[in-house]
């Protein structure tokens, strides 16, 4: 057993209400630059659609993520080493970057400084790429914004696999669902395995996935390993970039800037700690459906007492250890079993992960008939089928999502009758096999969401690594030049001025 | 002239070329890349880029063996100046053209995309231009190079190149009565060396081979400086 602690992240889409709050903010503090304006390291989009790259999910279009192969290997999708070497000089599996969308901006200036015309002047968008007239944006960040665009189009999600989908066009059996991504920060990254120069690396103290922007060759290999499409190439400077975690504020104990920013308070954020030594076999379980117990079952229990000492052994902090005991997303992942990693069959062990949303009775006509189950509705007939929500979260088994489900309806009409009806009806918990004071507990993490239940986070512990007394006078955080002030005519070597912006002086 | 050209450009290339490219990794890691622009445009790309890098790559070795392998070294194994000669001028010529359709692809990529054109500088296309021009002439010698295939002058060549790399104060000398062709073409090549640390050509250096001998996939980076037994564990 090798004991490390993860930061992982669960979101409770069942509150998440589309605002894109969490994109807007996380792109002004780390993609509002050149190369990058396609970026978004935290998106949200409407489902069922293709999402952002298109059909980013489909794997058999651009081989993310990991294949257990017939003699029972575990290796990129995209080949072994020597075959992702040989691709090198062309990548055929890298997206374009039309399969996000061309970036474009909007030629503000114009509105003001138009001359006297007949017609109102517009803002027209130009291309950030060529600086050229666009005449028509055919694709944006979020261009399915709450089921845009027609159903034969948006019905190739790859969640449909397995589903009559068809009536879901229909009017009456429509359903959406958000889905707001960002990088999964896995245990088993295809990113890292995928990248020749070897500039990616999981921290081994939070387990963040970070690119060494100096290492990086731009072999751009990330881009297409990485099943979620959450590494992007920055196109100006020629190096691939990735979330961060947000690793200066969760180094300090704060929330990721999406997570803090989040209005329906659906992001939590804990320690995990787990067994390193588990997950290659976990990431190589024998059939797809297993891949989200196996990686149950390399999370360790942070109660147990030999984990507690083997954590220690291993050097995992007081306080992380501490940390992972009150981790909102133990007891979400673990105990209550309500929330799911996001495509596990892409073998990657993802540490971001989802509690599905309940969704209206399908046909509210019928909903006095048929699918009342007591005082719970039968989430099977939920308007988003339960099968769409397994193809996302469990690889297409149905048993989890549907107890987790139950488990979310049980808690509502407990609690319902708790403060409704002032009854506590605990043969409500025990149907879903919880006790009340679980669904209580449920109830103040889930639905009540409090800043410090939904984040806990431990600090990290630099005094151990390092001594800060050889730090003194450093320079603190640079854009990889040095101690200089930014200031600088350009480079010999190609690299480009960034000018600091300096407040001048007013006459 | 001929001296300054052929016995001292060499070595000032040479230096620029080494020195240059290790300042540039030291001082400014950021930079060092291979500018893929992939991203911006598959098109012609892959085929493109696959058929220069494999052409160039041929010829470069091609090059790096046949100049500096001593002459005695083919004489021991038994292959005559003919037949090296021979062998040089079909494998260079084949991949020659490999390199040269493939750099024209790309060529015409990089100029006639607006994408790519906006977002190419002045060193990328300069040396993109100056690398099929050495092609041209590269392929270019291949004909004065049939006139006579005894392999004499071929060994010449070898003969200043070893000479250079052993500081052979007499090595330009060796190459003087050359066709101008050749020397147009090495001329070029040396050019090529000095623009080298200030071009995106760096990135052959990173040639990421070590990629095969990595154990296993993942990399985990620790901050820790030292082993795990001296520390303390906690507070």
């Amino acid at each position: 057993m090798k004991v490390r602690a993860q930061i992982g992240m669960v979101l409770n889409l069942d509150k998440c209400i589309g605002c894109h709050t969490c994109s807007v903010t996380c792109k002004n503090v780390w993609t509002s630059r050149d190369g990058v304006e396609y970026a978004w390291f935290n998106n949200v989009e409407t489902k069922p659609g293709l999402g952002y790259p298109k059909d980013w999910e489909n794997q058999k279009k651009w081989n993310g993520g990991w294949e257990r192969t017939k003699r029972g290997k575990l290796q990129p999708k995209q080949g072994a080493k020597w075959r992702i070497l040989a691709n090198i000089f062309g990548n055929p599996d890298l997206p374009e970057i039309d399969d996000y969308y061309e970036p474009f901006d909007m030629d503000h200036d114009h509105l003001k400084s138009a001359p006297e015309m007949e017609a109102f002047p517009t803002a027209r968008p130009r291309s950030k790429i060529t600086g050229e007239r666009m005449e028509k944006i055919v694709g944006g960040p979020n261009w399915e914004e709450i089921l845009g665009g027609e159903f034969a189009k948006r019905s190739k999600d790859y969640n449909f696999e397995g589903i009559q989908k068809d009536i879901y066009g229909e009017y009456e059996n429509t359903f959406m669902m958000y889905l707001p991504r960002l990088c999964e920060h896995c245990l088993n990254p295809a990113c890292v395995a995928s990248c020749p120069s070897g500039a990616i690396y999981k921290r081994e103290e939070d387990g963040i996935v970070l690119i060494d922007q100096e290492k990086c060759r731009g072999w751009r290999m990330c881009v297409s390993g990485c099943p979620y499409k959450k590494i992007y190439y920055n196109w100006e400077s020629g190096k691939s970039e990735k979330c961060t975690l947000c690793y200066p504020r969760i180094e300090s104990g704060n929330p990721t800037v999406c997570s803090e920013t989040c209005v329906g308070r659906i992001r939590y954020l804990g320690v995990m700690l787990y067994d390193a030594d588990k997950i290659e076999s976990a990431a190589n379980a024998p059939t797809e459906q297993e891949l989200y117990d196996a990686q149950l079952d390399v999370f360790l229990d942070p109660h147990n007492p030999a984990v507690i000492d083997a954590a220690r052994a291993d050097g995992v902090p007081e306080d992380w250890i501490k940390g992972a005991q009150e981790s909102p997303i133990w007891k979400m992942a673990m105990e209550w079993k309500v929330a799911f990693p996001l495509h596990p069959e892409y073998r990657t062990l993802p540490m971001v992960w989802y509690i599905p949303p309940l969704s209206p009775i399908q046909n509210a006509a019928e909903a006095g008939q048929i699918g009342h189950d007591g005082e719970m509705p039968d989430v099977r007939s939920l308007r988003i089928p339960v099968k769409y929500l397994a193809n996302m979260l469990t690889a297409g088994d149905e048993e989890p999502v549907v107890q987790a489900l139950e488990r979310m309806s049980a808690m509502r009409a407990y609690m319902r009758s708790k403060t409704v009806d002032g009854v506590i009806n605990a043969a409500i918990a025990e149907r879903v096999g919880l006790t009340p004071e679980l669904i209580e507990d449920m109830y103040k993490i889930m639905a009540l969401a409090d800043y410090e239940d939904r984040f806990v986070i431990p600090t990290t512990h630099r005094e151990q690594v390092e001594d800060a007394y050889d730090l003194r006078s450093g320079c603190g955080f640079t854009d990889t030049n040095g101690c200089s002030t930014g200031i600088s005519k350009g480079s010999l070597f190609g690299g480009k001025s960034r000018p600091l912006k300096m407040p001048e002086a007013m006459s | 002239m001929h001296t300054i050209l052929f016995g001292i450009y060499p070595y000032i290339a040479l230096t620029v070329l080494i020195l240059g490219s290790i300042a540039r990794y030291e001082t400014d890691p950021f930079t060092w890349k291979s500018s893929s622009s992939q991203l911006l445009r598959r098109k012609q790309l892959i085929m493109g880029s696959v058929l220069f890098h494999v052409g160039v790559l041929i010829i470069f070795f091609g090059h790096l063996i046949g100049l500096l392998t001593p002459i005695q070294v083919f004489d021991f194994i038994g292959i005559s100046h003919s037949a090296k000669q021979i062998l040089a001028v079909v494998a260079g010529g084949i991949a020659g053209i490999m390199a040269l359709v493939g750099g024209g692809m790309l060529f015409h990529r990089r100029w006639f995309d607006p994408r790519i054109r906006r977002n190419s500088s002045f060193a990328d296309i300069a040396i993109l231009a100056l690398l099929l021009l050495q092609l041209v002439l590269g392929l270019a010698t291949i004909i004065v190079s049939l006139q006579h295939l005894d392999g004499g002058e071929m060994a010449r060549f070898m003969a200043w190149a070893l000479g250079i790399v052993t500081f052979d104060p007499n090595a330009a000398s060796y190459i003087q009565n050359a066709a101008l062709i050749f020397k147009l073409h090495i001329f070029l090549g040396l050019t090529i060396f000095l623009l080298f640390p200030f071009t995106r050509l760096v990135h052959m250096l990173s040639v990421p081979l070590q990629y095969l001998t990595r154990p296993g996939y993942q990399i985990v980076r620790s901050r820790r400086s030292e082993p795990l037994s001296k520390q303390t564990p906690g507070e």
